[in-house]
């Protein structure tokens, strides 16, 4: 493999393949500063360079690829939330498969009460996982639904107990005020749950992700995120950005629409598809 | 983090209007700042380098450097320059629904929004223009996606061909062309599942559905908060199915909207509507100054 000294028109095209990824422009900078620091001049093979970019991404990473914690306290409550059509149904069916084929005794609340069909579609992925949905009519208060749940997962003995909540975008305020009303009923029931506020972010999504980070952060207390569409060209370089400024853990990541289609986060796989590095 | 460009550019020619007249150099300083705020309104990346090619000429000249308000006259350059690309040339004119029944393909990403703005979009043409419409879910993939096209038919007051279930898409595109046929409607629509664009298998149903509905426009969904990755959704689409306008939903949201710029760039393609809200009447056709305004974050 031919070599190249690191010079300025390199460190340009890092930049540029960093922030093709989603990782935003000063990350991108950032990162390929700290990768060059004691190497510029250097001869360096293209493979060299995606391996020392990739290292530097996955040292970020590593802190924040953390499954999501099962609590010995049961039920444990597992809100799931974020803008509209990032994948949180989906994402919930496919972790309600996953904890049952771990042995756990799982309930889904159905807290989207708005979108047509919402219900449906989540019942569906209930009977896929063998999960019991909780439901109530269209157009009913989400928060009381939670409440009823929160009361039926503990007669139940469950394990788990994962709501599902309408999409909604975060500069929306009186859609995140309702959220924000989910989080104060289920306190009533059990003043630490939820014990799990997922975000579930889509990954073709560019730098607004940072603004449902921080928002959704403020209105609901996010504890972990889900990057789902992680299967198609977007590469989710926003992650990295996300894991900077925000060091919130990143539970599992969607690779399609089936129900297996929910990976561990693994740093080192994404720094590398990040990069565009292929090892052998 | 989203420093509007003014501010920017006022910030970079305070440093250099100190040394008197700009040079070249100089605007070119001042167009790096551009890129970096197309970028930061996720404007794809070879889009946003192509522009700012296209900025470059027009700012160099005299009126720039010369001006007592360089930064402003950068702005106002690029800002024309952004609605003119957005806009494109031609007046895209209405949909084309003549010729009934006049069926109408609604193809994009997963969960970008196509069955809300199929809706959407019957509710408007029967609401402004008395049209007859039909609506068909092409969506075998999602559960519940028919009874979701269904429920939103029933609140808007629009027909959906009835659900036979074991159907696959082009089975139901046929079915849907049929009945609106016969029952005079003057447009159908044709709801699909959401697919990736390398997704070949689902590129290849869709194609063959465009093959037997021959579809009188076919309108490509995507998400207004789209990053870099609109220059392949765009690229892929166009070619393998070929589109004839976009719409961009979740508009309503606070992202900067650079994904509007990448596909109609890259397209060629007019964006024909914008998609604001989860209710049945937040859509809007597309006017290239409020996106500017937005990109630009001013
Ligand atoms: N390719 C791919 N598609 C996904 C993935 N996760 C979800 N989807 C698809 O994305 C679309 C939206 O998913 P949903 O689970 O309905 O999203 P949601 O956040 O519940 O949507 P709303 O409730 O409408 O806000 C569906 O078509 C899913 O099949 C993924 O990891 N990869
Ligand atoms: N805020 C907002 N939400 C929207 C808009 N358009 C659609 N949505 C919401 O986005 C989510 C997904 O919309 P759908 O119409 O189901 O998207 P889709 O492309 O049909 O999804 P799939 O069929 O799963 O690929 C739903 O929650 C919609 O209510 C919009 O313009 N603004
Ligand atoms: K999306
Ligand atoms: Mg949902
Ligand atoms: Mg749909």
């Amino acid at each position: 493999e031919p070599k190249r000294a690191l010079d300025d028109e390199m460190l340009e095209q890092l930049e540029e393949l960093l922030i093709a990824s989603d990782m935003g422009v000063d990350i991108a900078l950032r990162v390929t500063a700290n990768m060059a620091e004691g190497r510029y001049g250097k001869l360096l093979s293209a493979t060299e360079i995606k391996s020392l970019l990739a290292s530097e991404i996955t040292r970020v990473m590593e802190p924040v690829a953390r499954p999501l914690p099962i609590y010995p306290k049961t039920p444990q409550v597992v809100l799931v939330v974020g803008v509209n059509g990032s994948g949180k149904t989906t994402t919930i069916g496919k972790l309600s498969s996953q904890f049952r084929a771990a042995g756990k005794k799982v309930v889904i609340a159905a807290g989207d009460t708005f979108r047509a069909a919402a219900v449906e579609q989540l019942q569906v992925w209930g009977d896929r996982a063998g999960v019991p949905v909780l439901t109530a009519p269209e157009g009913s208060d989400p928060a009381a639904l939670a409440y009823d749940a929160m009361v039926k997962a503990e007669a139940d003995g469950a394990d788990l107990l994962m709501i599902d909540t309408a999409g909604r975008l975060q500069n929306r305020a009186d859609l995140m005020e309702e959220l924000a009303k989910i989080v104060r009923v289920i306190r009533k029931k059990d003043p630490d749950a939820p014990h799990n506020t997922l975000l579930v972010l889509d990954a073709t999504t560019g730098q607004n992700a940072l603004r449902q980070v921080e928002l959704f952060g403020q209105m609901a207390d996010v504890s972990g995120l889900v990057m789902t569409k992680l299967d198609g060209t977007a590469k989710g370089g926003v992650l990295v950005a996300l894991a900077d400024k925000f060091g919130l853990p990143i539970h599992a990541i969607g690779v399609g629409e089936q129900i297996d289609d929910l990976q561990p986060f693994d740093p080192e796989e994404f720094a590398d598809a990040l990069v565009g590095l292929e090892r052998n | 983090m989203f420093e509007n460009l003014s501010e920017r550019l006022s910030g970079v020619f305070d440093r250099l209007t100190k040394q008197g007249a700009l040079s070249e150099d100089d605007v070119r300083t001042a167009l790096r700042e551009v890129r970096v705020a197309l970028l930061e309104a996720d404007v794809s990346l070879p889009v946003a380098r192509s522009f700012i090619k296209n900025v470059e000429k027009k700012a160099t000249g005299a009126a720039v450097t010369k001006s007592i308000t360089p930064g402003q006259q950068v702005v106002k350059i690029v800002h024309d320059e952004l609605i003119a690309t957005l806009r494109g040339e031609g007046d895209p004119g209405k949909l084309k629904i003549d010729n009934p029944p006049a069926p109408i393909l609604m193809v994009g990403l997963q969960g970008s929004g196509k069955t809300t703005t199929t809706a959407k979009l019957a509710k408007r043409l029967k609401d402004r223009e008395g049209k007859k419409v039909l609506m068909a879910s092409l969506d075998t993939n999602r559960p519940a996606a028919m009874e979701q096209l269904a429920i939103l038919g029933t609140q808007i007051g629009v027909d959906t061909l009835p659900i036979v279930p074991g159907e696959d898409p082009v089975q139901i595109a046929k079915r849907a062309n049929t009945q609106a046929s016969l029952a005079g409607y003057d447009v159908y629509m044709l709801d699909t599942a959401g697919r990736l664009h390398i997704d070949e298998e689902l590129i290849a149903q869709a194609a063959a559905v465009r093959d037997v509905a021959n579809p009188r426009e076919t309108l490509l969904v995507v998400d207004g908060l789209t990053g870099q990755d609109a220059v392949n959704v765009a690229t892929e689409f166009d070619d393998k199915i070929g589109v004839s306008g976009v719409v961009l939903t979740r508009m309503d949201g606070d992202g900067r909207g650079g994904a509007a710029l990448s596909m109609r760039e890259i397209t060629g393609k007019p964006i024909r509507f914008v998609g604001l809200g989860e209710k049945m009447d937040a859509i809007e056709t597309f006017e290239p100054e409020r996106i500017a305004g937005r990109i630009l974050g001013m």
